[in-house]
């Protein structure tokens, strides 16, 4: 089992755990208290109760207890997530309007679908050439933004074999939802394979430094969305080519149906 | 203004000043009728950008493409976010009802700068107007989400600048009712009303008001570079002009953390009013509350990092916000553990503001309560930026402030209109009301621990069971919003007449005629009790006849200078 994801799911159990405790009980003095102490059971209330210094140290002690155990439960996990193990392979991730390029150490490029090596520890850079991203692999309980002019880091432990979510989590435009991708965990040998083929994509057609000034894309001058960095290019989104073209981008095909219709 | 005996007479419906019809409104210095204009047009907003949400959980009955395109959706969450946040919720309770109650309930026949008062209401209007402007020229409706995040703010072809414009003007507004608020409560209480006999309505708005002083002018500061940014380049938060994303995130929080107590702090007070009043009896630990307000608003000066504990900020600092943000749950907690011990021993008049109360002790205990699960940074990281972040709020924006409002509506109208309406609808509409909400908002919850990111037009086919529950949830909530204000509208046009007090509330605006004469009291009243005393008077509603003004008990100077 990955250890991120045990402590996280820990720490989000005993969190809940003590919520559903404290909103039961609540809830039930509440209503019990509604009716038991309604004008018909009770016509005369006790005026003097108006407060009392033991039941308000009482409930501050407590859920400070109880809040100082959630925080460390929390960071316990967060310590892990920050604990990169040295020897962690490396994957450098850059977001784009709207799809994720990985590169490896090796110089190979993959876009969306990111190969990675069963029983692993990767470690990831994070960055944006436009405007910010979120890496997000919820299988793994991670996610850390992609900030343009800086770089930020995450890693997990590839556990076990499979085909996992990756999303864009935060808000970066007009495809935002679609900017999604795929870990894909093979058995070391076949990911060797792969990763060590000659690459066929080209890494300059996907990826372009960052444009200055107002980057908006505009319906009239599609063909300056992938142009040179100096230009000052007008993008508004709906008609816009996606940059993506590549056969093994998922998602395109629906990306491209929804263009069609304007 | 006017003076005499007509002004403390005819209720401020229906004086005639210098000013008639519909002039008489629109360049009014009353404290109530501004409170009035106030709440028509926050009404009108929070029903268009209802009617927002609406679509938005239409169009995410099914994946893919349901009953619009991916950049309308994007300006409608923005435009839906941008009107309920600066439009509705943070002027909902003060302007509305604290501009009407506040003087009233601390025995002022005025706030402290009328003038002031009615100018932050045309700048609240003006607001709303860029705001609308902004929709139909430029690029068309802005699509950077409320939070205006650079560098997308700086780069989206939408008429972004005009929304930020909008939305600085409204700050403005903000920071000046927040100003004539805090001198008010300084300067115009009654003779006798110490600070602990004040009622815990004025305490919540006191310190919300400092909020409003205090952070309003960052924000202010914030959306102005992004304009300078805009139109000029200017580098002070584009990565690729040398500038910092992280900056503008830091200092938007700065203000929009604390902005979340200006929500919900004036909410609070409403419940610590609506308890005691159908309790029959004194609030539990009036002075905790009172002062857990104030440790609310200081404390949430200092947590706004747990928004971007994902961003890439320093691992110290995110284990210091943590911190921190578990610390501000403590006297939101220690508010409601009094609030529930009110009802202990009490003698309880069930009805609908009673009703609307206990509902939001729930739904706010649950969004507070989620509150943690955000504040652990290993699950905030997993959750945030996702539906439950969306849960999160929506249970303490809309369950906790939203239906307070609701609450204060039913509670003060038979005060505000001088008229009653039917109890059983407005229960039955609550408990609409309530199953609605779960129903639409509790799904958030596990679609975001699913891993559903938000602000997504489109989403994978394994999310789509919750994503319809939560959209037929919709439908109930609004029945049940449509039906209570079909009851209060109802009530206005038809109901009978409000008696001076028909809740026995022990505060000032109940020993007032409903509605309020023009100058709220004939005489300045003298207080000599604490506000939820319900088995003696703590009041002296007519001081000068009761030979009280000639022994020193002087009407202030203020008060009479104010008006
Ligand atoms: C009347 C019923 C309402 C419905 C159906 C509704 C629905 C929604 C939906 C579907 C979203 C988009 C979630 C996402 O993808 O990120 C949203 C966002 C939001 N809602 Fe509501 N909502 C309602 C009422 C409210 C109220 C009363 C408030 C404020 C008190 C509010 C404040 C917000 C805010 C601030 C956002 C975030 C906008 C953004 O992401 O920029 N909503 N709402
Ligand atoms: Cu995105
Ligand atoms: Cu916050």
């Amino acid at each position: 089992m990955n250890q991120i994801t045990e402590l996280v799911d820990n720490s989000f159990i005993f969190t809940v755990t003590i919520s559903v405790i404290l909103l039961v009980g609540i809830t039930a003095a509440m209503i019990y208290f509604v009716f038991r102490y309604s004008e018909k059971n009770n016509p005369k209330p006790d005026q003097s109760i108006t407060g009392s210094t033991t039941l308000e140290i009482l409930w501050t002690v407590v859920p400070v207890l109880l809040v100082l155990a959630m925080f460390f439960y929390g960071y316990e996990g967060f310590r892990e997530m920050r604990n990169i193990p040295p020897n962690a392979m490396l994957v450098k991730v850059t977001g784009k309007m709207w799809f994720w390029h990985f590169e490896y150490e090796n110089k190979k490029t993959s876009d969306t679908v990111l190969v990675l090596p069963a029983g692993k520890d990767v470690r990831f850079e994070l960055q944006s050439v436009d405007v910010i991203h979120s890496f997000y692999v919820p299988a793994f309980r991670v996610k850390e933004d992609c900030v343009p002019g800086r770089t930020n880091h995450l890693w997990f432990h590839t556990s076990t074999e499979g085909v996992y979510d990756i999303e864009c989590a935060e808000y970066c435009g007009m495809n935002h939802s679609y900017m999604l991708g795929k870990v894909k965990i093979l058995p070391e040998k076949e990911f060797l394979e792969w990763v060590n083929k000659v690459d066929t994509v080209k890494k300059s057609d996907s990826v372009s430094a960052p444009p200055t000034g107002n980057v908006k894309t505009d319906s009239t001058n599609n063909s300056q969305v992938k142009t040179d960095s100096s230009k000052t290019t007008q993008v508004k989104t709906d008609s816009t080519k996606s940059p993506v073209k590549k056969p093994d981008s998922l998602k395109v095909n629906r990306k491209d149906s929804i263009k069609k219709n304007k | 203004m006017a003076n005499g005996s007509l002004a403390h007479e005819v209720s401020y419906l229906k004086y005639e000043g210098k000013h008639k019809g519909i002039a008489g409104w629109l360049l009014t210095l009353d404290h109530k009728r501004i409170g009035l204009m106030y709440l028509m047009a926050i009404l009108l907003f929070f029903f268009v950008a209802m009617t927002l949400g609406i679509l938005m959980r239409l169009e995410m009955l099914t994946p893919g493409e349901t009953i619009m395109r991916p950049s309308t959706y994007n300006s409608v969450f923005t435009l839906h976010g941008v009107i309920m946040v600066f439009l509705f919720i943070i002027p909902a309770i003060p302007a509305v009802f604290g501009n009407f109650m506040l003087p009233i309930q601390i025995g002022a026949k005025d706030v402290a700068f009328p003038r002031l008062n009615l100018f932050s209401w045309y700048l609240y209007i003006a607001g709303a107007i860029l705001a609308i402007v902004s929709l139909f020229t430029g690029g068309g409706a802005a699509d950077t989400g409320w939070t205006f995040y650079v560098p997308y703010s700086i780069r989206s072809a939408q008429n972004v600048t005009m929304t930020t414009l909008a939305a600085f003007v409204l700050g403005f507004s903000s920071i000046v009712t927040g100003l004539n608020f805090v001198v008010t409560i300084h300067r115009l209480r009654a003779p006798g009303m110490t600070w602990f006999r004040m009622p815990l309505f004025p305490w919540a708005l006191y310190a919300t008001s400092w909020i409003q002083v205090l952070a309003t002018p960052i924000i202010g500061i914030t959306l102005a570079l992004i304009i300078l940014e805009r139109l000029f380049g200017i580098g002070v938060f584009d990565a690729s002009l040398g500038g910092d994303p992280i900056l503008y995130q830091h200092l938007f929080w700065i203000y929009s953390h604390p902005a979340v107590y200006i929500m919900i702090i004036p909410a609070m007070g409403v419940v610590s009013e609506i308890l005691p009043t159908f309790s029959r009896k004194d609030i539990f630990g009036y002075k905790q509350i009172a002062i857990s307000s104030l440790g609310i608003a200081l404390i949430g000066y200092l947590v706004w990092g747990h928004h971007m504990f994902v961003s890439g900020m320093s691992d110290a600092s995110r284990v210091v916000f943590s911190l921190l943000t578990f610390l501000v749950a403590i006297p939101t907690g220690v508010k409601i553990f009094n609030w529930v011990a009110t009802l202990y021993k009490a003698s309880i008049k069930f009805s609908a503001p009673l009703y609307y109360v206990l509902a939001f002790i729930f739904i706010f205990s649950i969004g507070g309560l989620t509150g943690l699960v955000l504040g652990a940074l290993s699950t905030d990281i997993h959750v945030t930026d996702t539906y439950f972040v969306v849960g999160h709020f929506h249970y303490v924006m809309f369950g906790g402030m939203g239906i307070m409002f609701f609450a204060t509506m039913h509670y003060w109208f038979p005060k505000v209109f001088g008229k009653m309406y039917s109890e059983k609808i407005a229960i039955i509409a609550c408990t609409v009301i309530i199953i609605g909400f779960n129903m639409l908002y509790f799904p958030f919850f596990i679609l975001g621990y699913m891993g559903m990111p938000r602000r997504y037009y489109d989403y994978l086919p394994q999310f789509q069971g919750w994503h319809v529950l939560s959209t037929v949830g919709s439908w109930v909530l609004v029945s049940g919003i449509v039906f209570m204000f079909g009851n209060l509208l109802y009530a206005l046009l038809k109901g009978p007449k409000a008696p001076m007090n028909p809740w026995g509330g022990t505060t000032l605006e109940w020993k007032v005629p409903s509605p309020p004469p023009l100058e709220n009291f004939e005489e300045i009243p003298v207080v000599t009790g604490g506000p939820y005393v319900h088995d003696k008077p703590t009041y002296i509603m007519h001081p000068g006849k009761e030979g009280l003004n000639g022994n020193g008990v002087v009407k202030t100077a203020n008060q009479e200078n104010a008006i």
